[in-house]
């Protein structure tokens, strides 16, 4: 992050470089129910960012002295592919990939009905196939979308989305260069339901302006993943209208 | 077969889906916030006797008092076996809920690793201790036989109304049949027999969403009749 450079973000037409819109988002596609072998999974792309996600579970939980004989645990694990960055990125968790779960698990966290399920453990995967900036807001996106795939009882699905700052102005989604060579990265998740704040982080510097700012733009966003997301699940059962018997 | 195309579209829910409709009461699969019903399942919704529902379309079995259901036996203890059920919660079954006479530390004389039972879930408590029992008519030890895992959503499509879809299978493949509610399902006959019944069920799973699946089926059936022995 705000490495100098003398690239020029936005042009005279006030577009980025990749030709979107200060408060466009990148081409999202998601499809839930890829899997054949996990409980629930997902597929999402967030423009040249793609994501696998797996859920298992609720399933007994091991090793033993993690259960929590009150609630179900949620353990995630965000993992990148050695050749999701163009230089090979060494496998195996890292400060980071070990953060990025964490957090992940936490946002979950608040909207699983994790009361339903004491001692158990719902365990999520998240592999990054290819990655350009944003990846912790993809990996979210989609492993919400693979928990409800997986039948899991929630009371909402997480939308999540990044603003940044780059050339001083206010970006939704930032791409690689804008992320590597701009000023500040602000990923956010919600619960849309409510409004309540998930996951919230920054790296580097806003004002406080510019802060909040960055935070309506990005609620606004992802209102609109939301929608992306339940119609991801509904389209899986468009033709499977089951009839019930009684 | 007219009434079926006109049967109302059941109405695709995911979590966070609103479901209030007048004065209807929260039932499974929903939650309520601030007076509303929301549903907390990917599932259909439908209204049964002022209750709003979502009945799901996957998900793990939960065990509830009274299911029978179909289980592998993964532990022996001195006292009791381990049965695994299909659920996030592995079922202790106690020598006091078998229909033998069992000494202390003789557990594997009766079931030994692997057996599969067929047995009744007697209780469940809040913290999701689960207790199965095989003292009543009709539950015993299963020998010989496949073993299908499909959903346990899938179950009452398998069943059919009042039993149909099961009992055609049974009486057109010669097989005997137990349907676990926890979605096993154990199928003992001729060998070439059996391979059909599991083609059938497995087609039941895969095709449960769909209309007029007792006909396909036994159109199905009926085509593999020449290979079935008698």
């Amino acid at each position: 992050m705000s490495m100098e450079s003398d690239i020029k973000f936005i042009d005279e037409n006030g577009l980025r470089i990749d030709g979107r819109r200060p408060d466009e988002l990148r081409h999202i596609k998601i499809e839930a129910g890829v899997l054949e072998n996990a409980d629930g999974s997902a597929y999402v792309e967030f423009g040249k960012n793609k994501v696998l996600a797996a859920v298992y579970g609720p399933r007994e939980c091991h090793p033993r002295h993690l259960q929590n004989p009150s609630k179900a645990i949620i353990q995630c694990k965000y993992n990148m592919m050695t050749f999701s960055v163009s230089d090979r990125k060494r496998p195996g968790p890292d400060r980071r990939s070990v953060e990025i779960s964490k957090i992940i698990s936490e946002a979950l966290e608040s909207v699983v009905q994790t009361e339903l399920f004491p001692r158990a453990s719902i365990d999520v995967y998240m592999e990054i196939l290819q990655a350009n900036a944003g990846t912790r807001c993809a990996g979210l996106v989609a492993a919400s979308v693979a928990l409800a795939d997986a039948g899991v009882p929630m009371k909402d699905i997480i939308p999540a989305i990044a603003v940044g700052k780059a050339d001083g102005k206010l970006l939704l989604d930032l791409n690689k260069e804008e992320d590597n060579y701009g000023q500040a990265d602000v990923p956010m998740a919600i619960i849309p339901k409510t409004g309540e704040v998930v996951l919230l982080q920054m790296d580097g510097h806003m004002t406080q302006e510019e802060f909040e700012t960055a935070l309506d733009m990005g609620i606004k966003a992802c209102y609109e993943i939301y929608e992306l997301q339940k119609d991801a699940l509904k389209r899986r059962y468009a033709v499977e209208t089951p009839e019930v018997e009684e | 077969m007219e009434t079926e195309n006109v049967k109302p579209v059941r109405e695709v829910v995911v979590p966070g889906d609103l479901l209030n409709e007048g004065d209807l009461k929260a039932g499974n699969g929903t939650y309520v916030l601030d007076g509303k019903i929301y549903a907390s399942l990917l599932g259909v919704k439908s209204i049964a006797s002022n209750y709003v529902n979502v009945i799901p379309l996957g998900g793990r079995y939960m065990p509830h008092p009274g299911d029978s259901v179909v289980g592998v036996v993964i532990d022996i203890g001195p006292s009791n076996w381990l049965v695994e059920i299909n659920s996030p919660y592995p079922a202790p079954l106690h020598v006091n809920e078998v229909p033998w006479r069992v000494e202390f530390g003789d557990t594997a004389r009766f079931l030994n690793l692997g057996q599969v039972i067929l047995a009744k879930v007697l209780m469940v408590d809040e913290t999701m201790k689960v207790q199965v029992t095989l003292n009543e008519s009709g539950l015993r030890r299963l020998e010989g036989g496949h073993l299908v895992d499909i959903s346990h959503s899938k179950v009452p499509r398998v069943i059919g109304k009042g039993g149909s879809m099961i009992q055609m299978i049974q009486n057109m493949t010669d097989c005997r049949i137990f349907v676990g509610q926890n979605g096993r399902i154990w199928i003992d006959g001729e060998m070439p027999n059996m391979l059909v019944a599991e083609e059938a069920i497995k087609m039941i799973a895969a095709e449960a969403h769909t209309n007029r699946l007792t006909e396909r089926v036994k159109e199905l059936l009926e085509n593999r009749k020449t290979g079935l022995v008698e």
